[in-house]
């Protein structure tokens, strides 16, 4: 009975994994093809199935009309998402910490209206937002830019931030704010010097999740830029347009994909020790 | 006079109210206008864009494949992510690498991973066909046919999101109380008992959330419409995003579109809410 159930239980596990790890080993291989070899049925095994040919990694690197500029769309999607996270972290933690710790009152709206107010955002379709934006930043004169960008992603993490270290500030006893004003500390004070230093597993869960959708984020980066701030997922769709080169493409996305499915790594610790129960509830 | 608490909460609340509230109102304004390529600027012309929202067969024929393909989506997303959460749950040999593996599509940009998976569906030079083949099944027609093309936005979505249902519900297992389990094998329940009995009615809140969250996002599909299908063939995948998405951003008709989008953020909004309060009825047996 237990023997059917382990055999049934592995194989189940080893269907799911090919699964997910099929698209990338499948990007992995074609991006060591050529035209010879993409246009010859699928192939799977270099130097088995086909020739590897290194040109779809030189075209990322190559300079010139032949290359592909991977370089600046790397570095633009890193800034703005960095910088919207860092923003969106600091300003959710607090308003966090204020929703979980005062009352607050402004005719009828209270703490739990203000609360799903925020998290309330994430119901929004991009699309809904999307030609106001374009419209708000050309008024500014922040549309194509990095500025433009990181206000809009604002708007898009700050509910995620606020989501998570919610439920975070809600799971630390309040005597310990308590004790330290005791002790003298300003309410300020007791936050940044006792509330804060016991909130880091909380930051970093809040933190990843605004890295993952900031830099996933395609349909905003698609309609407020052209050219002047193009981002990776940009860049890469716009490669997909034109006559296709899959090796390239397969180079760029894994070079895309990369960095954050090592984040995999990092959350995988957290919901194993139980710290991400308390976010979710 | 600026209280401490105004400190934490103001910042982030008036950056929020700054943001999003001036694209509020005025998609709502717009959306009281004939704006578009013709004619830019806001005139009035009453609720005649609204009118026409009614008329408008291909956006509620978009709306109800926005529903069957969240439901489909969601409901695969739960079942595997559940049964993935439970077959890892336990201290086994590589369930650290199982875990990590399982999280990863989701950390992947999805219209990034989207490119890749349209070079694998491709009916003639892909594996998916090559693989199926060697079945005895095909060639599919993934992209080129109406079933197809909603069979493979499915699977890429069931793909890309079943990783957070796990991670949801993976973390809402860790978090389970010991007591309960001890009671159930005293009474010397087995698995499947002790799984419907015990690990389901706790595990219920924690499901219904997962639920919602997902639900959320998958009325917003639209990365993986755009870059596997563009909506097609025909308008077999478009969904309500990708169609207002048309009319506003490649048609340019902002009135239209306004009113549009509009429609479809109420209609998003009292569906969420009446499936969250069902799903609170029939899984804890409680009122929202």
């Amino acid at each position: 009975m237990t023997r059917t159930y382990n055999t049934i239980k592995y194989l189940f596990l080893l269907a799911w994994s090919i699964f997910v790890v099929f698209p990338f080993l499948w990007a992995l291989s074609t991006s060591f093809k050529d035209a010879n070899a993409v246009t010859s049925g699928a192939r799977y095994l270099p130097w088995v199935e086909f020739e590897p040919s290194l040109q779809g990694w030189q075209s990322l690197f190559a300079s010139g009309s032949r290359g592909i500029n991977i370089i600046t769309p790397f570095f633009n999607s890193a800034t703005v998402t960095l910088l919207a996270s860092v923003i969106s972290l600091v300003l959710g933690t607090l308003a966090a910490y204020g929703l979980s710790r005062y009352k607050f009152k402004l005719g009828f709206i209270k703490n739990a209206d203000i609360t799903f107010f925020f998290i309330s955002q994430r119901i929004m379709p991009p699309i809904v937002l999307a030609i106001p934006f374009f419209l708000m930043l050309k008024e500014i004169r922040a549309l194509d830019t990095i500025a433009g960008l990181v206000i809009v992603y604002i708007a898009l993490l700050l509910p995620i931030a606020v989501w998570v270290m919610i439920d975070f500030f809600a799971s630390i006893p309040k005597e310990l704010d308590e004790m330290a004003m005791i002790d003298g500390c300003t309410p300020i004070g007791a936050f940044f010097r006792v509330v804060l230093p016991n909130s880091l597993a909380g930051l970093v869960v809040a933190g990843m999740f605004c890295l993952i959708f900031g830099w996933n984020d395609f349909f905003f980066a698609f309609t407020l830029t052209f050219t002047e701030t193009q981002l990776l997922p940009v860049a890469i769709v716009s490669l997909n347009s034109s006559v296709t080169p899959w090796w390239s493409l397969s180079a760029f996305a894994l070079i895309s994909v990369t960095p954050l499915a090592l984040v995999a790594i990092v959350v995988e610790r957290f919901m194993s020790r139980g710290s991400l129960a308390g976010a979710f509830r | 006079m600026l209280k401490p608490k105004h400190f934490f909460l103001l910042p982030a609340l008036l950056t929020l109210v700054a943001i999003i509230l001036f694209p509020l109102i005025f998609t709502v304004r717009v959306s009281f206008s004939s704006w578009d390529v013709y004619q830019a600027g806001l005139d009035y012309i009453g609720g005649r864009n609204y009118t026409r929202v009614f008329e408008d067969t291909r956006f509620w024929e978009s709306l109800l494949r926005l529903s069957s393909l969240s439901f489909i989506t969601v409901t695969l997303q739960y079942v595997i992510g559940f049964a993935l959460a439970l077959a890892v749950w336990k201290q086994m040999k590589g369930g650290r690498i199982f875990r990590v593996l399982f999280l990863v599509p989701m950390m992947t940009t999805p219209v990034v991973m989207s490119v890749i998976w349209r070079t694998m569906l491709h009916e003639s030079l892909g594996p998916a066909n090559d693989i199926l083949s060697a079945f005895g099944i095909g060639p599919v027609p993934w992209l080129s046919s109406a079933a197809g093309a909603f069979v493979s936005v499915v699977i890429v979505e069931v793909w890309q999101w079943t990783p957070f249902m796990f991670l949801l519900l993976f973390a809402g297992l860790v978090s389970l109380p010991r007591e309960p389990y001890l009671a159930a094998a005293i009474d010397g329940a087995g698995p499947v008992r002790t799984f419907w009995q015990v690990t389901f009615p706790l595990m219920a809140p924690i499901s219904i959330g997962a639920l919602i969250i997902r639900l959320i996002e998958a009325s917003k599909i639209m990365d993986t419409v755009y870059i596997l299908t563009s909506g097609g063939p025909g308008t077999a995948t478009e969904t309500p995003s990708y169609y207002i998405y048309i009319r506003g951003l490649r048609d340019f008709q902002v009135g239209y579109s306004a009113a549009l989008s509009l429609t479809y953020l109420v209609l998003m909004i009292i569906t969420l809410t009446i499936i969250a309060k069902l799903l609170m009825r029939f899984l804890v047996g409680k009122d929202a």
